[in-house]
C-alpha cells in the first residue's frame, strides 16, 4: 500500500532483493531435490528398467535442448552485462534471444512428448498401467520431472518478457537493474536443474 | 549506483564459460555411451556437478558475491546431500 | 487521550484505503500481524470445536454422536486446521510480523507487499481446506498425514485438502523468506546478530526451516495429487511405488515443522522470563546458538515417526540416536530459563504464569518425546493415544501456551490498552488445569493400549475418556475467560503505558500502540538487549 511510499525510508535495497531471489531459488532447488531423491531411490530399486527406459529417449533431442538452455543461459547473462554497461539495445536483443530459445526448448519438448503420446505412453494411459513396475516408475518420473521443469521454463519466459518490457520502458536501466538480475538468476536455475536432469534421464545407462 | 556490490562479468568470460559448458556436455554424452558399469553414474554426476558449479559461479555471479551467500548456497547442497544419504540408510539395508 | 500525543498510531492511521480495506490491503507489518491473529484465532476456534466433538464421541464406548466415517473426517479436519492453519503460521506470522521489525529497530519487513500477499495466500489456502469438508465426496479421512497408499485410493476429497496444504505451505515459505531477508538487511545501524533479542534469533532459525523443508512436502503432495489423477504409482505398491517413501518425504518436512512452531514459542518464553524476573537472560549465546542447532539437527531426525513402518534396522538406530541428540539444545534452553529465574525479582503476571506452565508442559512433552524416540518403547506405544498426548503436550502445551504468554505479554503494546490482570491469571490457571485433565489420562490409557484415531474403545478405558471430556470442557471455560478478558481489555481496558512490564527490548521504547513507522528516529542499540540495570 502507498502508506509508506511518501516517506523517506522507502529506499532501494538491491541486496535485499537479490538475497530474496536466492532464497526463493533455494526453495526451488529443494522442490526438485525431493524429486531427485525419489528418482535415486527408484533407480536403485529398478536399475535395469531405468536403463531400458532411458534408451527409449532420444539423446539427440536431449542434447539439443541442453545446448539451447546453455546458450540461453549465456545470452541472459550477456543481457545483464549489457545493461550494466548501459547498452540497452544489446540487452533487449539478448533478452529476446533468450525468450526465443526458451520457446525453442518447449517446441522440442512438445515433439518429444508428442511422440511418446503417439505411442500411447502418457500419464494415465492404458499402456502405462501395463508396463512393468520399473518402467512405469521411470516414465512417470520422466513426465513429472520434465513437466515440472517445462512449467518453470514458462514462468522464466514470463519473467524475462517482463524484464524486456521494463528495459524498453526505461524502468530497468544501468543503475537500477535488479529486476533483470533476478529474472536472470531464475533463468539460470532452470538451466541448472536441466544440467542434472539431462544425464539422469537421457544418458545414464 | 552501487559499483562496489555489483561486479560486471565481461562478455569474454561468459563466452569462455559457454564453450567450456559445451565441451562438458559433449564429454558426458561420449563417456556415458561407453560402458563403464557403475562408474557411469558417478562420472555423469561429477560432470553435471562441474557444469552446475560453473553456472553458479559465473552465470549467477556467485564468485563475486559475499561469503555469506556462498556459504548459504553450499549449505543448501550439503543439506540435500545429507537428506539423500540418510534416506539411503533405510533403503540400502532393508 | 490519543489526541494529546502527537504521533499517529498504526491503529488510527488513515491511508489510501478506508475502513476494512485499510486493513486487508495494508502492508503495515503491525496490521498484518493483527490480521493473522484474527484469522488464526478463528481457525483455532473451529479446530477446537472439532476437538471437543471428538471428545464427546469418545465419552462412551461405541457410537455416541457420530459414525466411524464421520469421526475419521473430524480428526482429519481437526489435524489439518490445527497444524497447517494454526500452529505453523501461529507464532511466526502473528508475533513475528508484529514484533520482528520492532525488536530489530526496523520500520517494516523487507518485502511489505509480499507480506500482504502472503496473508492472502494463507486465506486462500484456508478456504480450500475448509471447502474440502463440504464437497460431495465427503471430508478427507486420511488423517492430516495423508499416508499412502490409503490416500491414493480413498474416495474422499483428498485432492482439495492436499492442494490446500500446498498453498498454505507456500504462504509459510514466503513468511520465512521475508523474515530471513529482514533480519539480514534491516537490523538498525549498530545491531549485530549477537545484539539481537532472542525472539528474532528463534524466528531466524525457524524461518530457515520454513524455507528449506516446506518445498519437500510441497512436491510430495503434488506427486500424491498426480498419483490420484493419473494413476501414477509413486507411492502405491500395486504399481511398484513405495508407501514408505511417502512417509520419508512427508516427515522430512513434518518433523522440522515441529520446530517451525516450537522455536518461536521458545523465543517468546525467552523474552518473557527475563522481563518478569528483571534479570539478564542466563546464557544468551547458548540460547541463540541452540536455536540454530535445533534447526540444523532437526532436519535429520524425521525417521523417528517411522519405526514401525518396516524401515531398516540401521535407519532406526540412526534416527533414534539423532533424536536424542536434538533433545540436548532444547534442554539447554530449559536450564537457561530456570537459571534466569534464580534470584530474580519475580512479577507473577499472566505472561509469566503462562511461561511457567509452558516450561512444565514442555518438559512432560519433551521427555515423553524421548520415550517415543527410543525404538523399543516406541514400538510398544506407536499409534496409541500416548502419542496423541505427547504431541498435544508439545504443540498445545508448548506452542499454544507460549502463544498465550506472548499474547498477554505484548497485548498492551499491540492495542495500547491493558486487560484485567487478575482475570488473566485465572484464565491461565483454568486452562492449565483443563489441559492436564484432558491430556494426561491419554498417556496412561495409551500405554495400556488405547489406539489413536479410533471412535470406539474397550470399557476399561472409560474412566480416562471421561476425565478427558471434563478436562476439555474446563479448557473451553478457560478459553472464554481468557478471550473475554482480552476482548474487554482491547475495548475498555485502561490505557497502557509504553513499557508496562519494564522490558528492555526495543519494542518497549516506542509508544503503545506503536506509530505507523515504528521509530521516529534511529533507535539506540545497546550491546546487551537484556540490560536490567
Ligand atoms: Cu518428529
Amino acid at each position: 500500500m502507498s502508506q509508506h511510499e511518501n516517506h523517506a525510508f522507502e529506499h532501494r535495497d538491491d541486496e535485499a532483493k537479490k538475497l530474496g531471489m536466492w532464497l526463493f531459488i533455494f526453495t526451488e532447488l529443494l522442490l526438485f531435490g525431493g524429486l531427485f531423491l525419489v528418482y535415486s531411490i527408484f533407480r536403485s530399486q529398478y536399475p535395469d528398467s531405468f536403463h531400458e527406459g532411458s534408451l527409449e529417449l532420444s539423446v539427440t533431442i536431449g542434447a539439443i535442448n541442453t545446448i539451447i538452455l546453455l546458450v540461453s543461459s549465456a545470452s541472459v547473462a550477456v543481457a545483464l552485462t549489457a545493461i550494466q554497461k548501459n547498452n540497452t539495445k544489446l540487452s533487449m536483443q539478448m533478452l529476446l534471444l533468450t525468450v526465443f530459445l526458451a520457446a525453442a526448448f518447449l517446441v522440442n519438448k512438445y515433439f518429444e512428448w508428442g511422440a511418446k503420446f503417439h505411442h500411447g505412453l502418457y500419464p494415465g494411459s492404458e499402456l502405462m498401467q501395463l508396463l512393468d513396475r520399473g518402467h512405469h516408475l521411470y516414465f512417470s518420473l520422466y513426465f513429472f520431472m520434465t513437466g515440472l521443469h517445462a512449467l518453470h521454463i514458462i514462468i522464466g519466459m514470463i519473467l524475462l518478457l517482463i524484464s524486456y518490457f521494463k528495459v524498453k520502458a526505461g524502468k530497468v536501466k544501468m543503475d537500477d537493474f535488479m529486476h533483470l538480475e533476478n529474472a536472470a538468476l531464475y533463468w539460470h536455475l532452470v538451466d541448472l536443474i536441466w544440467i542434472f536432469l539431462f544425464p539422469l534421464m537421457y544418458l545414464i545407462s | 549506483m552501487s559499483e562496489h556490490t555489483h561486479h560486471i562479468t565481461p562478455y569474454k568470460t561468459l563466452g569462455i564459460i559457454l564453450v567450456v559448458l559445451f565441451f562438458f556436455t559433449f564429454l558426458t554424452i561420449e563417456i556415458t555411451s561407453i560402458h563403464l558399469g557403475a562408474l557411469t553414474v558417478t562420472v555423469a554426476l561429477l560432470i553435471a556437478g562441474v557444469k552446475g558449479f560453473l553456472v553458479l559461479s559465473y552465470f549467477m555471479h556467485l564468485k563475486h558475491e559475499s561469503l555469506l551467500l556462498k556459504i548459504l548456497v553450499a549449505m543448501v547442497f550439503v543439506l540435500f546431500a545429507l537428506i539423500v544419504l540418510i534416506t539411503f540408510i533405510d533403503y540400502a539395508f532393508r | 487521550m490519543r489526541k494529546e500525543t502527537k504521533y499517529v498510531s498504526y491503529l488510527d492511521y488513515e491511508g489510501q484505503y478506508k475502513g476494512i480495506f485499510g486493513w486487508i490491503f495494508s502492508t503495515d507489518h503491525k496490521r498484518l500481524g493483527l490480521l493473522y491473529l484474527y484469522a488464526i484465532a478463528l481457525f483455532f476456534f473451529v479446530g477446537a470445536i472439532l476437538g471437543l466433538t471428538m471428545r464427546v464421541e469418545l465419552a462412551t464406548p461405541g457410537e455416541t454422536i457420530m459414525k466411524a466415517q464421520a469421526y475419521n473426517g473430524v480428526f482429519t479436519v481437526h489435524g489439518v486446521i490445527m497444524i497447517f492453519m494454526v500452529v505453523i503460521p501461529g507464532l511466526s506470522a502473528v508475533f513475528g510480523n508484529f514484533f520482528l521489525p520492532l525488536m530489530i529497530g526496523a520500520k517494516d519487513v523487507a518485502f511489505p507487499k509480499l507480506n500482504r500477499l502472503t496473508w492472502w495466500i494463507l486465506i486462500a489456502g484456508s478456504i480450500l481446506a475448509i471447502a474440502s469438508q463440504f464437497l460431495r465426496e465427503g471430508p478427507p479421512d486420511t488423517g492430516w498425514t495423508f499416508y499412502a497408499p490409503y490416500s491414493t485410493k480413498t474416495g474422499t476429497s483428498v485432492i482439495i485438502a492436499t492442494t490446500a496444504a500446498f498453498v498454505l505451505g507456500f504462504a509459510s515459505i514466503l513468511t520465512g523468506l521475508n523474515f530471513i531477508v529482514t533480519i539480514h538487511r534491516l537490523r538498525a545501524p549498530g545491531m549485530k546478530f549477537f545484539n539481537m533479542p532472542l525472539f528474532p534469533w528463534a524466528l531466524y532459525a525457524a524461518s530457515w526451516i520454513q524455507l528449506l523443508a516446506t518445498p519437500v512436502v510441497g512436491i510430495t503432495l503434488v506427486m500424491l495429487i498426480f498419483e490420484r489423477l493419473f494413476g501414477i504409482g509413486f507411492f502405491n505398491p500395486d504399481l511398484g511405488g513405495d508407501p514408505i517413501l511417502f512417509q520419508h518425504l512427508f516427515w522430512i518436512y513434518s518433523h522440522p515443522a515441529v520446530y517451525i512452531m516450537i522455536l518461536p514459542a521458545m523465543g517468546v518464553i525467552t523474552e518473557v522470563i527475563p522481563t518478569f524476573c528483571q534479570r539478564r537472560i542466563y546464557g544468551y549465546k547458548a540460547i541463540a546458538i541452540s536455536s540454530l542447532a535445533i534447526a540444523a539437527v532437526g532436519f535429520f531426525v524425521w525417521g523417528h515417526h517411522m519405526y514401525t513402518s518396516g524401515m531398516s534396522e540401521q535407519a532406526r538406530w540412526f534416527f533414534s540416536l539423532l533424536t536424542f541428540i536434538v533433545a540436548v539444545p532444547s534442554a539447554i534452553k530449559v536450564f537457561n530459563w530456570i537459571a534466569t529465574m534464580y534470584r530474580g525479582s519475580i512479577n507473577l503476571q499472566a505472561p509469566f504464569l503462562y511461561a511457567l506452565f509452558f516450561i512444565f508442559l514442555f518438559i512432560i512433552g519433551g521427555t515423553t518425546g524421548l520415550i517415543l524416540g527410543a525404538v523399543a518403547p516406541n514400538v510398544q506405544v506407536h499409534d496409541t493415544s500416548f502419542v496423541v498426548a505427547h504431541f498435544h503436550y508439545i504443540i498445545f502445551g508448548g506452542m499454544g501456551f507460549a502463544f498465550f504468554s506472548g499474547l498477554h505479554y505484548w497485548f498492551p503494546k499491540m492495542y495500547g490498552r491493558m486487560y484485567n490482570l487478575k482475570a488473566a491469571n485465572w484464565g491461565a490457571i483454568i486452562l492449565f488445569i483443563g489441559f492436564n485433565l484432558l491430556y494426561f489420562p491419554q498417556f496412561i490409557i495409551g500405554y495400556q493400549g488405547m489406539p489413536r484415531r479410533y471412535y470406539d474403545y474397550l470399557p476399561q478405558f472409560q474412566w480416562a475418556q471421561t476425565i478427558s471430556l471434563i478436562g476439555g470442557i474446563i479448557l473451553f471455560i478457560g478459553f472464554f475467560v481468557m478471550v473475554g478478558n482480552l476482548v474487554r481489555g482491547a475495548k475498555k481496558g485502561a490505557i497502557a503505558p509504553a513499557n508496562p512490564w519494564n522490558g528492555t527490548t526495543l519494542e518497549w521504547t516506542v509508544p503503545s500502540p506503536p506509530p505507523v513507522e515504528n521509530f521516529d528516529e534511529d533507535p539506540i542499540i545497546k550491546s546487551d538487549p537484556y540490560d536490567y540495570k
